[in-house]
């Protein structure tokens, strides 16, 4: 590690008084506001929504573009490279436990409620209801399809894990130092990436126009739309966290030994991966 | 090594790098409210924590006033039925969330760098925003009463179909619960990452303090079910929102699927709450009763013991909702078996103080005050898991006093010791020990007057969460409201106590470890604690 005299080795960092984590409350408690606001139907609400993410915004760039700045300064050492890779791991555990109540609210609809719902004795108030999966509830009357599996679902399994594949190459060239080899690889696993979104999102189109498959299509349509939805949504920032990394690349940030932000994009990335494997045998194999 | 000079900002400016943030290229440290709202300062960010959970903890306070004047006759006095309900509601959330763990991430952040041999949180930065989080969340709970349809009103458990119903502020409630959530999760990944990566050279794992275990323990116990909080009150607000039908039969959800996931969070909160007050009662005993802690390797596992099971017992909440019989069953025994880890705890306290050289001192009067009534509460926590007991004891005021009688004197008490044991060690002063003790005997008397009576009640039948009652209840309402106000007033004298020990009032300065039984680091710095210390790791032992 080239340590410049600023790094003091042996010595913990601990960054200076910040202005960006109050920016960041006061972006949270107008997103707050904003949401509760346009979901209430006030006129107040959406603006006030768009002001609170545009907050957001300012308060990542900034706080993120400090912290770029002081890793580059190489302020970090040893010891708090060892504490962003504690804490890396333990937020994404965090993450395992928001995905895993949405995957109990799946499984205890398929396994308990539903069945419920056309056991002997629901028949009293829902003589005709089958207890089938996929359901829309004995109340929801509208007819749909499930998405099928062998479709576009396949080719974005393929994808994704291809993605994590082509994210490995890129952490090897980082660890051989070959920068255009590293920006090649990067480069292709966002684009791996985006075209799964791509798909994502064509998917729902074709969802809602022909299959008549919607969020508000019973539990199948809730389970499907938050799993798939909520997965989506942390494809995106996974996508952009990694576009960060390529962009640092690309102006030579990192080196064989320092780039720990890129292992923890790497290591989101995975996660993401691993729970589309989740979502693709539980949501639309099984 | 000390090549910054003590007292300087503590950070060394970017050389070599021209670009401006806006912000953080003020090399000056802000003063004033500023040097607050930007502080990366463990010791600030601790008393920030304190201060705000007291401020909940007397508006958490109010309410249960409201709430027991109210009570104090039956028929309806002062409040509307919906307000009624909207004040139980909040003074469980604030009590919870506002109150009880601000408190204890307020001691991790000001005691565990100071027991680790810690330069500071592992992430500063972070930490001073796990704090400030907590003020938007705590605007969003207190404006909820003020918004048309009034606050949240279907308790603080959040159960559909009530909140599902209710107005918008149910949404602050579930926003506020995700800002909550939010701060309690990067609150945690800090203490984790401080415990397992800064303590100092020598101080294995089976040598840290227990404090340092408990908050551990409860901080993998937080990441693990805080998300899954999120989740439930995510789906709760697409429920009310974008017309999913989760909780709702008839689009194929289920209302007890709620109860399930909130359970899954909920019955491991009981020991986020629990388990910081154990890690502090165990630094106190010992020192109170000059012996080092009885059996530490057990209470390492008991506590462990504790946080695995705490995940596998959550329907003991539902005995009532139908659960199968085999449900019933499993979870009644899962559930009776905590009391082998928790007794196991309880009789190493004991065996501490045995043949110890005890003085009584306000930290330990509060310690034994928690040890009696924590295992009361305990115990009535028992007769509780029994499912033929509980589902005629379901949602009566035994439940209530069970749960008070674990979270007040549990963990509040040992909040209280926590504060006097460690006060020297922030303020620089020792407390006036007979205003301790008469802040003790006062909130203990006043504690039992006001929950004691409601084990007769819920078991003579009277329902939680109702602001009428029969006039059978009377008596017993009148005493518990009686001992409510009583122990309100208990702790405005706690805060003056605060107060006069922040001036000096006792006159006595606090040497560098003024308790002769105490051991740990914290007490190898001067009191108060200098703004920066263990800025090179401390020799230990």
């Amino acid at each position: 590690m080239s340590a410049s005299p600023s790094a003091n080795p042996g010595k913990y960092f601990v960054p200076s008084p910040s202005y960006w984590p109050i920016v960041g409350s006061a972006a949270l408690l107008t997103l707050a506001f904003g949401a509760v606001g346009s979901m209430n139907s006030l006129s107040w609400g959406l603006p006030v929504l768009g002001v609170g993410f545009l907050i957001l915004f300012y308060m990542l760039f900034g706080w993120f573009g400090v912290v770029i700045k002081e890793s580059e300064g190489r302020l970090y050492g040893k010891n708090v490279d060892a504490s962003f890779r504690w804490s890396m791991s333990w937020f994404i555990f965090s993450e395992v436990m928001f995905f895993a109540a949405f995957f109990g609210a799946l499984g205890y609809a398929r396994m308990h409620s539903v069945p419920d719902l056309g056991s002997i004795d629901a028949k009293l108030l829902w003589p005709d209801f089958a207890a089938t999966w996929p359901s829309t509830g004995p109340y929801i009357k509208e007819v749909f399809s499930p998405m099928s599996a062998w479709g576009i679902p396949a080719i974005n399994t393929a994808l994704l894990l291809t993605s994590g594949v082509t994210l490995t190459i890129a952490h090897h060239a980082m660890l051989e130092n070959h920068r255009s080899k590293l920006i090649f690889w990067l480069a292709a696993t966002i684009i791996l990436g985006v075209i799964f979104l791509t798909l994502q999102v064509y998917e729902y189109i074709h969802a809602y126009s022909e299959l008549n498959l919607k969020l508000t299509t019973g539990i199948f349509g809730s389970t499907f739309f938050m799993l798939t939805g909520f997965h989506g949504f942390h494809v995106t920032i996974g996508a952009i966290m990694l576009t960060v990394i390529l962009f640092r690349s690309m102006r030579g940030h990192f080196d064989d030994k320092h780039h720990f932000a890129f292992e923890a994009a790497a290591w989101y990335w995975h996660f993401v991966d691993v729970v589309w494997l989740g979502l693709f045998v539980i949501v639309y194999m099984l | 090594m000390a090549s910054v000079p003590h007292g300087a900002p503590h950070t060394t400016p970017l050389h070599g790098d021209h670009a401006h943030d806006g912000h953080d290229d003020h090399h000056h440290v802000p003063t004033g409210l500023m040097r607050y709202v930007t502080t990366t300062n463990h010791k600030d960010i601790g008393s920030m924590y304190l201060w705000f959970s007291f401020a909940m903890f007397l508006s958490g306070g109010i309410m249960a006033l409201l709430i027991r004047a109210e009570l104090f006759q039956p028929g309806l006095q002062i409040l509307e039925p919906e307000r009624f309900n909207q004040l139980t509601t909040l003074h469980g959330i604030v009590m919870i969330f506002g109150a009880i763990m601000p408190a204890f991430v307020g001691f991790a952040n000001w005691m565990l760098p100071l027991q680790l041999g810690a330069p500071d949180m592992a992430f500063a930065r972070m930490n001073n925003w796990s704090f400030w989080l907590l003020p938007p969340a705590a605007i969003l709970l207190i404006g909820s009463f003020f918004v048309p349809g009034g606050a949240a009103a279907g308790g603080w458990t959040l159960y559909p179909p009530l909140s599902i119903q209710a107005g918008m502020g149910m949404d602050m409630m579930i926003f506020a619960v995700h800002i909550m959530g939010a701060s309690s999760i990067m609150g945690s990944i800090n203490i984790i990452t401080t415990i397992l990566n800064l303590r100092t050279p020598g101080m294995t794992m089976m040598r840290m303090p227990m404090f340092a275990w408990t908050w551990l323990i409860t901080a993998f116990l937080l990441i693990a079910s805080m998300p899954v909080l999120a989740g439930a009150v995510t789906m709760l607000l697409t429920d009310r929102h974008f017309g999913t039908t989760f909780f709702n039969a008839a689009g194929g959800g289920d209302p007890v699927m709620f109860q399930h996931i909130f359970w899954f969070f909920g019955h491991p909160e009981v020991y986020i709450i629990a388990l910081p007050a154990f890690g502090v009662v165990s630094q106190i005993i010992p020192a109170f009763s000059r012996k080092p802690l009885f059996g530490y390797a057990s209470m390492v596992y008991a506590t462990a013991s504790i946080a695995i099971l705490s995940f596998i017992v959550w329907a003991h909440h539902m005995y009532t909702t139908g659960l199968p019989m085999a449900g019933q069953i499993y979870f009644m025994y899962a559930t009776m078996l905590i009391a082998v880890p928790t007794a196991c705890k309880i009789f190493n306290w004991l065996a501490t103080m045995w043949r110890g050289s005890i003085t009584l001192e306000t930290p330990m009067l509060f310690c034994l005050g928690f040890l009696f009534l924590f295992t009361l509460g305990g115990f009535t926590g028992l007769v509780l898991s029994l499912t033929p007991v509980d589902i005629q004891l379901q949602d009566t005021y035994y439940v209530v006093a069970h749960f008070h009688y674990v979270m007040v004197a549990g963990a509040l008490f040992s909040a209280f010791a926590a504060v006097y044991y460690w006060s020297p060690k922030w303020t620089g002063w020792m407390y006036e020990e007979k205003l301790g003790k008469i802040h003790f005997w006062w909130s203990l008397i006043a504690f039992n007057i006001t929950f004691f009576p409601q084990h007769f009640l819920g078991l003579a039948g009277m329902p939680r969460r109702i602001p009428d009652y029969n006039m059978q209840f009377a008596e017993w309402n009148m005493v518990s409201s009686i001992g409510a106000f009583l122990f309100g007033t208990a702790q405005i004298f706690f805060l003056v106590i605060v107060f006069r020990t922040i001036a000096g009032k006792s006159g006595i300065r606090a040497p560098a470890k003024p308790w002769d039984g105490a051991e740990g680091l914290e007490w190898t710095v001067p009191s108060p604690a200098p703004y920066h210390t263990f800025e090179t790791p401390p020799a230990f032992k």
